[in-house]
């Protein structure tokens, strides 16, 4: 396969394609006035046959890619101005990401089968969306990386807003402004980097940086201005409250992308940026990252554990989660890292496939709530199960993907700080305690409410939106160095520039 | 050099000049003759005349030459603005057109008037001495008053050109005792002969005072705050067309113009006027997004958020040096299409023949015009500098010359009314998605698509593409002026 994808720009096509489709589907719009019958269900076959498209061809790109090779690869580069240019690379860190997105995408435009609102804006905003994650960790250029990380707020604002819940117009704004801020002020430093180092590539940006281009007192402002992007996406604790609201009112499917891949960025965004390109800056600050990461950690799963709803629920483990990403990312040790990137991938298919389980009882009965449900295992034996499959994978049981991720985070923060890693495991404990209380509320028990009795079991296409994430948990549950071997050489790269900073 | 070979020197480079005057003159003749039924000729021929101006002026050089006797220069900063002056003005005059012939107001002095104020402008950008300055902005005001006014029944409007007129009237005052200042100080009115006196450090406090009143006169002129206060009121009172004429052209006039005062007779002042420029910017940028919050009307929000987009130009005008003259250019190039666009769409918004110009006649838009909708919704964004709208690499042009120039802290300053001016746009646009419909507007006339959907199209992806020309454009025009 790798011979068919020389020559092509694989990159560019697996970021574009989303878009060719959404193009597509204002073309199919145009002609077809959308008033004919089954119009909406050809828009919902095209998107899906444009995101399978994409992660076929996202596939090609895995099997050109060399993960023994520590340099940028499937490169392309086309000057476009200011000394900027249109260069895109992924290196393992970046290629695993990209896989999540292609994988996880089509399985969310079918979960919005049941979307009848406006539904090709929808999937014309869902494809457009793909294209800007897909970017993000493609792009090799600092201001193409903007373009992409911002431009993303576009579809989920109109998709949180439009498709949402009750709440959705106020959880759209918090969403979009609360980003907007903290993404400003990283152009304010990506600006003031470029006209320091005098490029704009992130390569040359990070052996610049790594040379001792940033003074460790410059590189105190720098980390500060994209952490407060960072961390906003990420979201840590204290600037995680628009995730709750968000997740909350959005749609079933952009809910599984926020949590699945935005809130990846923040992460991406303290791997590829601020521990290679501010070491000095980023020891200075791991004291407090460690503290913010612990109280997220321990804090949301008590918070999470005192939910009625079932997404906010999810959301605040969510954090929790992310608690566990900077953790291991600051620790800088390579098991530190490697567990982060590790639960990055594995919340990712988790807290996806957690909110796709959550979409398929309020798709039937139409609310969230915890207290209305109880006894399901009673009419949805399958539904059960799958759930259950998942709320372990959230507790982080040895065998599912959940596990290596924490475990690694933990080994690695034990290195550095035995106490952070103490903190850390309490929220283990807590993670439990929420998940297993979710689901013995739901699934458990007899049914007492009487509006359940008609309630039925997955449908065919909800077999097939689970089938791929159940493979995928128990995969990288039982054989996580597939992964782990994957990623190594980012994550060696990352923490050998930060140790070389150590002081 | 004789007075015969500078007219033959000078007449060629004045084409577009000539053929704007030519068609003013003519264009009065013919209606004075012919009355409102020459509207439409003169209007389709005004787009043309206006438009053909902005091509010729192409054709000139971007190495300085002096015309009229060294009265007027063509170079490279005054070909680009030309250009960029005569296509906006002939979009809106275009808009214009298709807007009085729909509501039966087709007064035949619109597009002589239009022509006029564009003469006016071009020499404003051309302008090599105090006197040719004043008389371009004089010329192009007050043309601007009367279209301001044009719906002399109408108390708004009424309102509006008076308004205009007498705020205006005080800001000429202003700019010609700025002017007579500097002449007295430094004993000429050429640019040139006044970069001589700075550069030997003459004048002293008297010309800093004269340079002041100078750049009070011009931000008045291009409504910067805090010299504004006329803007919103002018922007709601005056009809939708001749609106959407003062957002675009005049500023980018404006901004030229003081591009060239700053960097040509007053560069040897920068320490003096960077403050001064770093203020006007600084309060545009943040009086701009905040006093917009709260506007409901389109025409008022839309005149604050000019108000800010001459704060972010004026930032790249701060930073001083070429890459700062030429960052407000590319500022200016990238933010022209989204606004005549929304101005377009806001001319389109009509309900049973009324105007309908209020966010909360937008409401549901998305359900009921899908594409007005959309198109809406990209120059919004672009205009609210996200990208990969063509406005957000405005926003990044500008914020790269700040800091390049270390003026970190404007730039930050931007970032802040950045996201809080993005606050506003986000509620037009969250009017537009997810409010419950309104009765529907009418169906927009496909003149006024057309010009949206230009318009969206050059936000992205035309000019985020050609960004790379237009930069060396920009760059070479002002290395070859300054």
């Amino acid at each position: 396969m790798s011979e068919l994808a020389a020559g092509w720009p694989i990159l560019s096509i697996v970021t574009f394609l989303p878009a060719a489709g959404a193009i597509l589907i204002l073309l199919a719009r145009m002609s077809a006035r959308g008033d004919s019958p089954g119009y909406d269900n050809g828009v919902k076959l095209l998107a899906l046959f444009f995101t399978i498209a994409t992660f076929i061809v996202s596939l090609f790109a895995f099997a050109a890619f060399d993960p023994a090779n520590p340099d940028y690869q499937l490169t392309e580069t086309v000057p476009w101005a200011f000394g900027m240019n249109y260069a895109m690379g992924v290196d393992t860190l970046a290629m695993s990401l990209v896989m999540l997105t292609t994988f996880l995408t089509p399985l969310c435009i079918l979960a919005s089968w049941v979307i009848e609102k406006q539904v090709s804006s929808y999937m014309v905003l869902f494809l457009v969306l793909e294209t800007l994650m897909i970017g993000v960790f493609c792009a090799q250029d600092i201001i193409l990386f903007y373009v992409f990380f911002e431009g993303g707020l576009i579809p989920m604002f109109i998709l949180i807003g439009v498709w949402g819940g009750e709440r959705r117009v106020y959880a759209a704004f918090k969403f979009f402004l609360y980003t907007l801020l903290g993404s400003l002020l990283m152009l304010v430093a990506i600006v003031y980097m470029i006209a320091t180092a005098g490029t704009s590539n992130i390569p040359a940006l990070t052996e610049y940086a790594q040379d001792g281009g940033f003074s460790p007192e410059v590189q105190i402002w720098l980390w500060l201005a994209f952490f407060a992007s960072f961390a906003v996406k990420m979201p840590m604790w204290p600037v995680h409250t628009w995730l709750p609201d968000a997740h909350v009112e959005a749609p079933t499917a952009a809910s599984v992308v926020l949590a699945a891949i935005l809130l990846k960025m923040g992460g991406y965004g303290f791997l590829r940026f601020s521990l290679p390109m501010f070491p000095d800056a980023s020891h200075v600050f791991t004291p407090f990252v460690f503290a913010l990461s612990v109280i997220a950690i321990v804090w949301a799963s008590l918070v999470a554990f005192r939910q009625l709803d079932m997404k906010k629920l999810i959301a605040y483990s969510s954090v929790a989660h992310m608690g566990f990403v900077t953790m291991g990312i600051f620790t800088g040790t390579i098991q530190g890292v490697q567990g982060a990137i590790f639960q990055m991938l594995s919340h990712g298919i988790i807290s996806g496939a957690l909110f796709l389980c959550v979409g398929v009882v309020y798709d039937r009965m139409h609310t969230r709530e915890i207290a209305f449900y109880g006894g399901l295992v009673n009419r949805m034996p399958v539904y059960a199960a799958i759930f259950l499959l998942f709320t372990m994978g959230n507790v982080g049981l040895p065998g599912t993907s959940g596990f290596p991720g924490e475990i690694l985070t933990m080994v690695g923060a034990f290195q550095v700080n035995a106490w952070v890693a103490a903190g850390a495991a309490l929220g283990v404990i807590f993670s439990a305690a929420y998940a297993l209380t979710l689901y013995r509320k739901v699934a458990f028990g007899v049914i007492e409410n009487p509006k359940l009795d008609g309630i039925g079991d997955l449908d065919a296409r909800e077999w097939v939106t689970f089938i791929p994430l159940v493979i995928a948990t128990l995969v990288m549950g039982l054989a996580p160095s597939y992964v782990l071997d994957f990623t190594h050489n980012s994550a060696e790269a990352i923490s050998t520039a930060f140790a070389g900073a150590r002081p | 050099m004789s007075a015969m070979s500078d007219l033959s020197t000078s007449i060629p480079l004045a084409y577009p000049e000539l053929l704007l005057a030519g068609f003013a003159l003519a264009a009065a003749i013919v209606g004075a003759w012919m009355r409102d039924s020459a509207f439409t000729a003169l209007s389709l021929l005004g787009v043309a005349a206006v438009a053909g101006a902005g091509v010729l002026a192409l054709y000139g050089p971007f190495a300085p030459v002096e015309i009229f006797q060294g009265a007027m220069v063509v170079d490279g900063v005054a070909v680009f603005a030309k250009a960029l002056i005569g296509f906006s003005g002939a979009a809106t005059l275009a808009l214009g057109w298709d807007h009085f012939a729909k509501v039966g107001d087709r007064r035949f002095e619109y597009p002589v008037l239009i022509a006029l104020a564009v003469l006016g402008m071009f020499v404003m950008v051309s302008a090599q001495d105090l006197i040719s300055l004043y008389v371009g902005v004089e010329l192009q005001s007050l043309a601007a008053y009367v279209l301001a006014a044009w719906r002399r029944d109408d108390a708004t409007s009424s309102e509006a050109g008076l308004k205009y007129f007498v705020l205006s009237a005080i800001s000429s005052g202003l700019l010609l005792f700025g002017s007579s200042f500097v002449y007295g100080f430094t004993g000429s009115i050429r640019f040139d002969a006044i970069a001589a006196a700075v550069g030997e450090g003459g004048g002293g406090i008297g010309l800093v005072f004269g340079l002041v009143l100078m750049l009070c006169a011009l931000g008045f002129k291009m409504s910067a705050a805090p010299f504004h206060m006329w803007t919103p009121d002018v922007y709601e009172g005056a009809p939708t067309p001749v609106t959407a004429f003062f957002a675009a052209a005049p500023k980018v006039a404006a901004i030229a113009l003081m591009t060239r005062v700053l960097y040509e007779p007053f560069a040897g002042m920068q320490d003096q006027w960077r403050q001064v420029v770093m203020a006007l910017a600084a309060i545009s940028m943040v009086w701009g997004s905040v006093a917009a919050l709260l506007q409901t009307n389109l025409k008022r929000l839309m005149a604050y958020s000019s108000i800010g987009n001459i704060g972010f130009a004026l930032m790249g005008v701060a930073a001083g040096g070429d890459a700062g003259a030429a960052a407000a250019l590319i500022y200016m190039t990238l933010y022209l299409p989204a606004n005549i666009g929304i101005f377009a769409l806001i001319l389109a918004m009509r309900r049973d023949g009324a105007p309908a110009e209020t966010v909360a006649d937008l409401a549901g838009l998305a359900q009921k015009r899908p594409w007005m909708a959309s198109l809406f919704t990209m120059l919004l964004f672009s205009i609210a500098g996200i990208p990969p709208f063509a406005g957000f690499i405005g926003k990044l042009v500008v914020f790269a010359t700040a800091v390049e120039a270390g003026l970190y802290w404007i730039a930050v300053l931007g970032a802040v009314a950045a996201v809080v001016s993005a606050a506003y746009y986000l509620r037009l646009i969250a009017s537009i998605w997810f409010a419950q419909p309104a009765p529907a507007l009418q169906a927009p006339s496909g003149a006024i698509m057309l010009t949206a959907a230009a318009s969206a199209a050059l936000t992205f992806p035309v000019l985020v593409l050609l960004l790379g020309a237009i930069q060396g454009w920009a760059e070479t025009a002002v290395r070859m002026s300054f």
